[in-house]
């Protein structure tokens, strides 16, 4: 999932200094999950807000924020609350903020900052494995992802930093190469260590992404 | 072809040492700095060295060598992507730079620029390949250059890396993609380097042991917290620290793994950070 977090509370403050009047919608999945944008957070900034002296005109928990009809249709139920506030405020990942202001003339404020796709390690704790490069080299690298797991994304094996197995960005962490070659070793693979890796192609992570399903991608 | 090329190949012992580019435009002490280096065959130029910002390697690097200084251009994948490297390359060898160190680069985690994005677009592996392609007259696109670089690429290795299976298959794959000469991290135990020269012996490509100018024991500490791949043991901070005079100890011991490198190296680089005027000394 995506993994979002609270901005921090005077940034908030100084983006809605010149609004009164403010309309909440948070968002069922991710930022549900990682305690950022539910019901919960929903409510807590609505008590903040009452505390700045800003009226709250309507809030609604989006089942999937980043679906562009479906917020459309979510805040087309909340029409009369929506119009009468001067602003939005949005807690959900940067792609659900934008599906909200893709379907509203007015202000929208972000209150999160997304971070990364996320895997759960436990309630609260989060690690980046995949960074999306759509290049996946996973199946030659006993499933770890050396794209996002090394600090540098190195596709060759480690950088000249391993110190006794350990990453150089920091100590605490286990050098992916490490944890490759270990698991490659206990397959009794080769993978990835049997050829030179080329450089990446990155135009398959060319920006904006789109993807049609129906075209075959194109 | 380069003095450290032809050294190498006729198999005498080579000696390099670094100079770092200055934070700003004022290049005299870097270029003085170079005219007093004595018994040295090349001078490494470092690249954003810890991954802080300076002086383009490739504008000192240039001007060292126009002025009759053999230099080593250092070239690291943390600051540019492929094009830039490339072009980088195309102008080193417009300047007669031929020796190269073709790194990967500290993270940028670790210099004055912490929030910078590192761009890692290529790793050292493939930028040896792409100067190897650069040689034989073609980009990394496969278009033909309009005049063909000469180079004599270079690779870093930390060879007292654990897991050393792990840290010698890549030293394979460089060997592969066209590294010519290794420059090791700081050299502190005669073991694995001895351990580390029997896995070369077959690939037959020739070692310049790292060999650092350590000052105090404070200095040996800061390294160890601060550089990555640096490991200065207990033991030779213990020294450092019992020494009546700790610069000497420092000489000494940076004597005593010169003469390592002789045994088993085909030369020695000294890092003297700053103290160049140290280095017949280091060598006696």
């Amino acid at each position: 999932m995506i993994i979002s977090e609270l901005k921090p509370l005077e940034e908030l403050q100084q983006a809605l200094s010149s609004c009164d009047k403010l309309f909440l919608v948070g968002c069922a999945a991710c930022a549900t999950a990682c305690k950022a944008g539910g019901e919960e957070e929903i409510f807590k900034l609505q008590e903040w807000l009452a505390a700045q002296d800003k009226e709250v005109t309507g809030s609604v928990v989006i089942d999937e924020a980043c679906h562009i009809m479906r917020a459309a249709r979510d805040l087309r139920h909340h029409r009369i609350a929506v119009q009468d506030a001067d602003a939005l405020v949005v807690l959900a990942c940067g792609s659900g903020i934008q599906s909200i202001s893709s379907n509203v003339e007015k202000r929208v404020v972000g209150g999160l900052n997304s971070m990364f796709l996320g895997n759960v390690r436990r309630f609260g704790y989060y690690e980046e494995m995949c960074s999306l490069c759509g290049d996946c080299i996973l199946n030659e690298t006993a499933g770890i992802c050396p794209v996002t797991t090394c600090a540098k994304g190195l596709l060759n094996g480690p950088c000249g930093g391993m110190e006794d197995g350990r990453c150089e960005v920091d100590a605490e962490v286990e050098c992916a190469w490490r944890l490759i070659y270990e698991r490659l070793q206990q397959q009794q693979r080769q993978g990835v260590f049997a050829r030179r890796v080329p450089p990446k192609n990155w135009s398959r992570r060319r920006q904006p992404g789109r993807y049609h399903l129906k075209n075959g991608g194109r | 072809m380069s003095q450290l090329a032809q050294q190498l190949a006729s198999g005498r012992f080579v000696v390099t040492a670094e100079i770092a580019p200055p934070k700003g435009t004022n290049l005299a002490p870097a270029l003085d700095g170079a005219r007093k280096l004595q018994g040295v065959t090349a001078v490494n130029v470092t690249d954003n060295q810890g991954a802080n910002m300076r002086l383009s390697s490739l504008a000192l690097a240039a001007q060292l060598q126009q002025s009759g200084t053999e230099t080593i251009l250092q070239l690291t994948c943390r600051d540019r992507n492929r094009m830039a490297l490339q072009s980088d390359l195309l102008g080193a060898a417009s300047f007669g730079i031929e020796n190269l160190l073709l790194l990967s680069g500290d993270h940028s985690k670790f210099g004055d620029h912490p929030d910078t994005r590192p761009v890692f677009d290529l790793d050292s592996v493939q930028m040896l390949d792409m100067a190897s392609g650069l040689m034989a007259g073609f980009d990394m696109a496969g278009k033909p250059l309009d005049g063909v670089p000469r180079f004599f690429p270079g690779a870093a290795v930390n060879p007292a890396a654990e897991p050393f299976e792990l840290m010698f298959q890549k030293v394979s794959k460089k060997v592969a993609s066209g590294a010519r000469f290794f420059q090791t991290q700081s050299v502190f135990h005669r073991g694995s380097l001895e351990r580390f020269m029997a896995a070369m012996a077959p690939l037959g490509v020739p070692v310049i042991a790292g060999v650092l100018l350590m000052r105090s024991a404070k200095m040996a500490r800061f390294l160890n917290a601060n550089i990555p791949g640096v490991k200065v043991p207990q033991p030779l901070i213990e020294r450092l620290e019992c020494a009546g005079d700790p610069m000497a100890e420092g000489l000494a011991i940076a004597r005593e793994t010169v003469g390592w490198a002789r045994e088993l190296c085909q030369g020695v680089h000294l890092m003297t950070l700053g103290h160049e005027g140290q280095i017949p000394a280091i060598l006696a």
